[in-house]
C-alpha cells in the first residue's frame, strides 16, 4: 500500500479496529463496512453510540449508509476531486492543525526551484514521457532543495512501489531547507494552497455528482472533529484501491488526515479494511513479484545490484529506520540459505531470481493468454471468475501446459475447461490439470494477519479428510521432491535450491487437541516456520526477542523482520496469546501486531513536539521526564529513551537522523509527507483524473486519464473511449455480506445461497423506466468486452446523479458470481478491465462503462457475439414487485 | 500438548457452577440435560473469510468438528461472527468437498481420480521440466538467474507460514518470480 507507506511510512492501516470507538467523527469512503466488514462496523457503531458524527460517501446506498449521520451519493472514481476538495476548504478556511503540520509533515520544506507543478501544464507534472508512461526524474524534479533530482530509489516503471526502500525514499539532509513561516513559495505548504486552489466546493458538486451542501458538510464535519480535543477517522477498502489512482486517492486522505492532525492519535488515523483473512500476511510476507519478506526489495536488474553491496548502496536509506537495511537482509538470506551463505559468497545473494520485466498478476495473465506460461499454481485463488476481465482469464488457463488448483471445491478455475460461458471443448484444450484438495484453516496450524496487523494463531482442531492436505503440506513436500531430483546437480544455478534450508518435520507425532495424534505423514511443524520467520541466533539456535537484535555480519538470521518478536522464545507464540487486560484498551496480549506489538502506528504524534498529550481528552502516549521515557497504553513507536529535545543534523546517520520531535520514524526526514518527492510514480500530489473508461470529461484539466496507467493490450480487453456514446453508464463491482469473493468460499455453502441466491444488478428507478427493465426482470449488460445478463434490483439505492449538467446513471454489480457451485450466475469480472494503477498494478473494477437493456444476452443484435449465461433454461422466477419502492434516503 | 487445557478447565468449573442444582431453579431432569458442545473439546480458531480477524472456537467431539462459534473472550469480535463467519462450519464439513486428488489429462473430457504421491512426483517433474526450459541466468552482463514461465497465484488466504513456504522455495530456491496474491495494493 504505498499510498499510505510514502505518506508515513509503512503500507499498512495506521491503527486498530477497536479504536475507532473513540473517534468524534469517522468517514466512510471506497468502503460498504457494514456489509463487508460488519464484526468491525461494531466499532463504528460504539463510536456513535459515543455522540461521533458517521458519514458515508458512496455511489451505493447501503446498510452503512443507513447507520451512518450523511450520506452523500457521489460518481465512482471522482474521489480525489472530493478529498482534493476538502483539502483546498481546509487550507482556505485555515482550520489546519498548525503544531501539528508544523512540526510532523513536511510542510515547511523547501522543493527543488524547477519544480513544476500540473496547476500549470494541464494536470500532468513536469517531465512526462507520454509514450513510455513515465516521469524523468531527472527534469521533474519533484525532489527537496539540495537534493539530487533524481532521487536514489525512484526505479522505472516495471518495478512497484511496494518495496520500503521506495516509499520512503532517500535523502543526502535528513534536515532539508525549510521556511518554518510557510510564506516561501516553493515550501511545500505553498504548493499544496496552489495545486488544490481549484478544487471548489462548485466543482466537486459537478465532478462528483453531489450537492455543495453535502460536499461542505463532510469537509466542515471532519474540521470540526479534529484538533487538540478531537480527533476524526477515516475508512476505506477496496473502493479506492481498485482504480487507476488509487494510491494517489489513499495519498489525498493522508494528505487531510495530516492536515487535521489526526494520524498517530487515538480516534484518528486511517484504517484500509482489507478483505482477505492474511491479505495483510500475504503483503508482509508476499507472495509478491517485487518484494522480499519484510518490504525488502526484490533484486532487479534495472537497478545495480550485481552484488549484495551493490544492491545494499543502492537500497538503503541512509537516514531513519530503514538504514537498517543490511541487518535485515543478511539475516533473510542466512534464513534461507542456511550454512551455505557466507560472507565470502555474498550470503547466497547470488541466488536470489533477479526481476527483468513487470511480472505482476495481470501481465503475468496476459502472457499466458499468449502462451508464454507453461505451468500455473493456484492456492485458494479464482482468476476464472474473480480476476479483472475474467474472459481473457480463462482464455490464458487454456493455453497453459499444466495447472495445480489447490482449493477445497472444484471452482471455476479447475472446471473452466469443459464449462463457462464460452462453452469450451474439452477436446481442444491441452492443460493438464491436478486438483489437488486442500485442508481448510480449522485442519491446520498457523497464522493470519488480519487487517490492523494483528498475527493471530489458529490452532488446529482436526486432521483434514482423504486426500486433503494443507498448503503448507503440499509445498513443504514438492521441496523435498525438488531437492532430491536436483540432488547431484553441481551447477552453479541449482546450488540456492540445494542449500536452501528446509527442515520443517515435527520432532514427533503431532498430538490434536483432543489428545489424538495426527495422522498426516510429513506436515510441517508450523512453530518450526514461525521460529525462522522470527529470527534466532545461528550458532546457538536461540530465538531472537526481536528485529533490534538482528545483525548484519552473518550471525542472525531471519526470515521477515518486521515479523520479528512474535516468538520471542521458545513455548511464547505472541500470536498465540489470547489474553484481554481489562485495565488496557490496546489489548496487548491478545495475538501480536507488528512492529514490535505497536497496535497504532506513528503513536508518538499523539503527544506535541515536547512530548505531552495534545490534550487529557487524547492522551495516549507521552514522554515521561522523571523516568526518561515514553510512556502511555501502547508500546511507543519511537526510540523509549530518545527525548523530545533531541535534534538530528545533516551529518547524522540512522536513527540518529530521526530528531525527538519527528514521529515517523521510517521516513528519512521522521515527517510525513504532504508532498511526497518520491515513492509515487504518477505524481508528488494526488491529482484527479477520470477512470480509464468515463463518459464525463475531466472537469479539471484537460488530462482525460491518468497519463502513466498501465494498458494491457489484446484483443480481449479492449477501451471504450472516454465519452463513447454507445457507454453511457458508469458501472462499479462489489461484495454481499453473505457472498465472499467469486464464490469459492460461499457459493458452495447451502447456508450462504439461501440468504442471497442469485446474481442480480442494482439500478435507479429512472434508468430502468428509461430501457424498459423491470424490477426482478432480467437484463443484459454489456461493454466493449462482454455482455452479461442479471436480475433487475430496480431501488433508490443507486441514484441517478447530475454531472457536468447532465443525468448519469450508475449500476452496482456484486462480483460474487460464475458457473460453478449450487448456485450460478453470471461474472461481473468479465465486464472489467485489464488496467492498472502504474503503482501497484492493481485494476480498475470500481469504475468502468457498459450499456444496458431488458431481456437476456442473444435475444438480440447488439450482444449476439456474446452467449448466455447460465443457461436459455427457464430459471426460477423472481416475482416481479408490485410495491413500490421507498425513498431510500 | 499444553494447548487448550487450562482454557477447559475453567469453562468446566464455570458449567458445574451453574449446574449446580443449588444455584439453579430447574428440575433434575433439566439438569442432567446439556448442550452438545458440553463435552467437546474447545479449539481456538479465526476466521478465514475477510480481515477482522474474529476468534473462532471450533467444538471437536468424536474426531469431528461439530460446531464453530464466535470467541467471547476476542476485544475483535467479542463472540459476535457475521452471516459468512457463522457458515465457517459448513467449509469443512460440506458435501461439496472434494476430497481426492482429482486428475484431468491434456485433451481429456473427464476427471479422474489419482494417487496422491503420483500427483506430487508428477508436478514435480513438470516443475523440473519447466525450469529447465526457462530458466535464464543472465542477459547482457546481467545475472538474472530467474525462470519466467511458471506463475504461482494466491496466497491472501492462507497462512503467513504457507506464504512464506512458497517465497521461500519457488523464489528463493527455483527462481520463479511470477508469484503474486490478491493483494496486489
Amino acid at each position: 500500500m504505498p499510498g499510505l507507506g510514502t505518506s508515513f511510512g509503512r503500507g499498512a492501516a495506521t491503527t486498530f479496529q477497536e479504536d475507532l470507538q473513540n473517534s468524534d467523527c469517522i468517514l466512510i469512503m471506497g468502503s460498504n463496512m457494514a456489509e463487508a466488514h460488519p464484526v468491525g462496523f461494531r466499532f463504528v457503531m460504539k463510536a456513535r453510540e459515543n455522540g461521533a458524527k458517521i458519514m458515508h460517501v458512496d455511489p451505493h446506498f447501503s446498510r452503512t449508509s443507513a447507520m451512518c449521520n450523511e450520506y452523500v451519493p457521489i460518481r465512482t472514481g471522482t474521489d480525489i476531486a472530493f478529498l482534493g476538495g476538502i483539502i483546498h476548504y481546509i487550507l482556505e478556511n485555515d482550520r489546519w492543525f498548525k503544531e501539528y503540520v508544523l512540526a510532523y509533515t513536511n510542510a515547511a520544506t523547501i522543493i527543488n526551484g524547477d519544480y513544476t507543478d500540473a496547476e500549470e501544464l494541464g494536470g500532468v507534472f513536469n517531465g512526462l514521457q507520454r509514450e513510455e508512461r513515465r516521469y524523468d526524474q531527472k527534469v521533474a524534479a519533484w525532489n527537496y532543495a539540495g537534493e539530487p533530482k533524481q532521487p536514489k530509489n525512484q526505479t522505472d516503471q516495471a518495478i512497484k512501489a511496494q518495496s520500503f526502500s521506495e516509499r520512503l525514499g532517500h535523502l543526502e539532509n535528513p534536515v532539508p531547507p525549510q521556511d518554518p513561516t510557510l510564506q516561501d513559495p516553493m515550501c511545500v505548504f505553498q504548493i499544496l494552497k496552489r495545486h488544490y486552489a481549484r478544487y471548489l466546493a462548485e466543482k466537486v458538486a459537478e465532478i462528483c455528482g453531489c450537492s455543495q451542501q453535502q460536499f461542505l458538510s463532510v469537509a466542515e464535519s471532519l474540521c470540526a472533529n479534529s484538533g487538540r480535543e478531537r480527533t476524526s477517522a477515516i475508512v476505506y477498502a477496496v473502493g479506492w484501491t481498485q482504480h487507476t489512482t488509487g494510491v494517489q486517492i489513499i495519498r489525498a486522505a493522508g494528505i487531510v488526515q495530516l492536515l487535521l492532525g489526526n494520524m498517530g492519535r487515538p480516534g484518528g488515523g486511517i484504517m484500509a479494511m482489507r478483505g482477505h483473512a492474511s491479505i495483510q500476511g500475504s503483503t508482509d510476507i508476499p507472495t509478491l513479484y517485487d518484494i522480499l519478506p519484510g518490504y525488502i526489495p526484490q533484486p532487479a536488474t534495472m537497478r545495480d545490484h550485481g552484488t549484495l553491496k551493490d544492491y545494499l548502496k543502492q537500497e538503503e536509506v541512509s537516514t531513519g529506520y530503514w538504514a537498517n537495511l543490511p541487518k535485515f537482509m543478511v539475516s533473510l538470506l542466512k534464513a534461507w540459505y542456511g550454512e551455505a551463505a557466507k560472507k565470502e559468497n555474498d550470503h547466497g545473494f547470488g541466488w536470489v531470481p533477479r526481476i527483468d520485466a513487470n511480472y505482476s498478476q495481470l501481465p503475468a495473465f496476459l502472457r499466458m493468454a499468449q502462451g508464454k506460461v507453461k505451468g500455473l499454481f493456484l492456492f485458494g485463488q479464482n482468476p476464472a471468475a474473480g480476476a479483472p476481465n475474467a474472459k481473457l482469464n480463462r482464455k490464458a488457463l487454456m493455453q497453459l501446459d499444466w495447472l495445480v488448483v489447490r482449493d477445497w471445491f472444484e471452482i471455476e478455475s479447475a472446471s473452466f475447461w469443459y464449462k463457462g460461458p464460452e462453452k469450451p471443448d474439452p477436446k481442444a484444450i491441452k492443460t493438464e490439470i491436478f486438483f489437488l484438495p486442500a485442508a481448510s484453516n480449522a485442519e491446520k496450524d498457523g497464522s493470519f494477519t488480519n487487517t490492523q496487523r494483528l498475527l493471530q494463531w489458529h490452532d488446529k482442531a482436526v486432521d483434514p479428510p482423504g486426500d486433503c492436505r494443507s498448503d503448507a503440506w503440499f509445498v513443504f513436500q514438492l521441496g523435498k521432491r525438488l531437492k532430491k531430483l536436483y540432488a547431484e546437480s553441481q551447477q552453479k544455478r541449482d546450488q540456492g535450491l540445494l542449500n536452501l534450508t528446509w527442515d520443517y518435520d515435527h520432532d514427533r507425532m503431532q498430538e490434536l487437541p483432543d489428545g489424538s495424534l495426527s495422522k498426516i505423514i510429513g506436515e510441517p511443524d508450523m512453530e518450526k516456520i514461525l521460529k525462522e520467520i522470527n529470527g534466532y541466533t545461528v550458532k546457538e539456535g536461540k530465538h531472537v526477542a526481536g528485529f533490534s537484535e538482528l545483525k548484519d555480519d552473518g550471525s542472525t538470521a531471519c526470515g521477515c523482520w518486521i515479523y520479528s518478536g512474535v516468538f520471542p522464545e521458545p513455548g511464547r507464540n505472541r500470536a498465540r496469546s489470547r489474553k484481554r487486560d481489562a485495565q488496557n484498551p490496546t489489548s496487548p496480549d491478545w495475538g501480536f501486531a507488528w512492529p514490535h506489538n505497536r497496535r497504532m502506528m506513528y503513536n508518538r504524534a499523539s503527544a506535541d513536539p515536547e512530548g505531552k498529550p495534545w490534550s487529557e481528552r487524547k492522551k495516549y502516549m507521552w514522554w515521561d521526564e522523571a523516568a526518561k521515557r515514553w510512556t502511555g497504553v501502547d508500546t511507543p513507536d519511537f526510540e523509549p529513551d530518545k527525548p523530545p529535545s533531541y535534534r538530528a543534523t545533516n551529518e547524522s546517520r540512522g536513527m540518529d537522523a530521526i530528531s525527538g520531535d519527528a514521529p515517523f520514524i521510517m521516513k528519512p526526514d521522521g515527517r510525513a509527507w504532504l508532498f511526497a518527492p518520491m515513492g509515487t510514480k504518477d505524481g508528488p500530489l494526488p491529482t484527479h483524473y477520470e477512470p480509464m473508461e468515463s463518459p464525463v470529461p475531466n472537469l479539471l484539466y484537460p488530462e482525460q486519464a491518468s497519463p502513466l496507467a498501465e494498458v494491457f493490450k489484446d484483443d480481449l480487453n479492449q477501451l471504450a473511449m472516454a465519452m463513447d456514446p454507445e457507454y453511457p453508464i458508469v458501472g462499479t463491482t462489489y461484495r454481499l455480506t453473505e457472498h465472499y469473493l467469486s464464490g469459492p468460499m460461499s457459493r458452495f455453502n447451502s447456508w450462504l445461497n439461501e440468504l442471497q441466491p442469485e446474481m442480480f444488478v442494482e439500478l435507479s428507478p429512472e434508468l430502468a423506466q428509461q430501457r424498459g427493465i423491470t424490477h426482478g426482470g432480467w437484463m443484459v449488460i454489456w461493454n466493449k468486452r462482454a455482455a452479461i445478463e442479471a436480475r433487475a434490483m430496480v431501488t433508490g439505492r443507486v441514484q441517478s446523479l447530475t454531472v457536468n449538467g447532465r443525468t448519469l446513471h450508475q449500476i452496482g454489480i456484486p462480483f460474487h458470481w460464475g458457473f460453478a457451485g449450487e448456485t450460478v450466475g453470471s461474472m461481473a469480472n468479465d465486464l472489467t478491465s485489464m488496467v492498472a494503477d502504474p503503482n501497484v498494478s492493481m485494476h480498475e473494477a470500481k469504475a468502468f462503462t457498459c450499456n444496458v437493456r431488458a431481456g437476456r444476452v442473444g435475444d438480440a443484435d447488439v450482444a449476439d457475439k456474446f452467449s448466455a449465461w447460465p443457461t436459455r433454461a427457464k430459471s426460477p422466477d423472481t416475482p416481479e414487485s408490485d410495491q413500490p419502492e421507498g425513498q431510500a434516503i | 500438548m499444553d494447548r487448550p487445557l487450562e482454557f477447559q478447565k475453567q469453562s468446566k468449573n464455570s458449567i458445574e457452577r451453574e449446574r449446580d442444582p443449588r444455584n439453579q431453579p430447574f428440575s433434575a431432569n433439566t439438569i442432567a440435560k446439556h448442550s452438545r458442545i458440553h463435552d467437546a473439546t474447545k479449539v481456538h480458531s479465526v476466521c478465514p473469510y475477510c480481515a477482522v480477524g474474529c476468534s473462532q472456537l471450533i467444538y471437536v467431539k468424536g474426531g469431528k468438528i461439530i460446531d464453530i462459534e464466535g470467541n467471547p473472550d476476542s476485544p475483535i469480535n467479542e463472540g459476535t461472527l457475521c452471516p459468512k463467519g457463522a457458515n465457517t462450519f459448513q467449509l469443512s464439513v460440506n458435501p461439496h468437498r472434494v476430497k481426492q486428488v482429482m486428475y484431468r489429462a491434456p485433451y481429456s473430457d473427464r476427471w479422474e481420480p489419482r494417487d496422491l504421491e503420483w500427483a506430487m512426483e508428477r508436478i514435480a517433474q513438470l516443475t523440473k521440466e519447466a525450469r529447465e526450459e526457462g530458466f535464464v541466468e543472465e542477459r547482457d552482463g546481467n545475472i538474472i538467474n530467474n525462470m519466467p514461465n511458471v506463475v504461482s497465484l494466491g496466497g491472501a488466504t492462507m497462512d503467513n507460514e504457507e506464504n512464506y513456504l512458497i517465497k521461500k522455495l519457488f523464489n528463493g530456491g527455483l527462481g520463479m518470480v511470477a508469484i503474486e496474491n490478491q493483494a496486489r495494493i
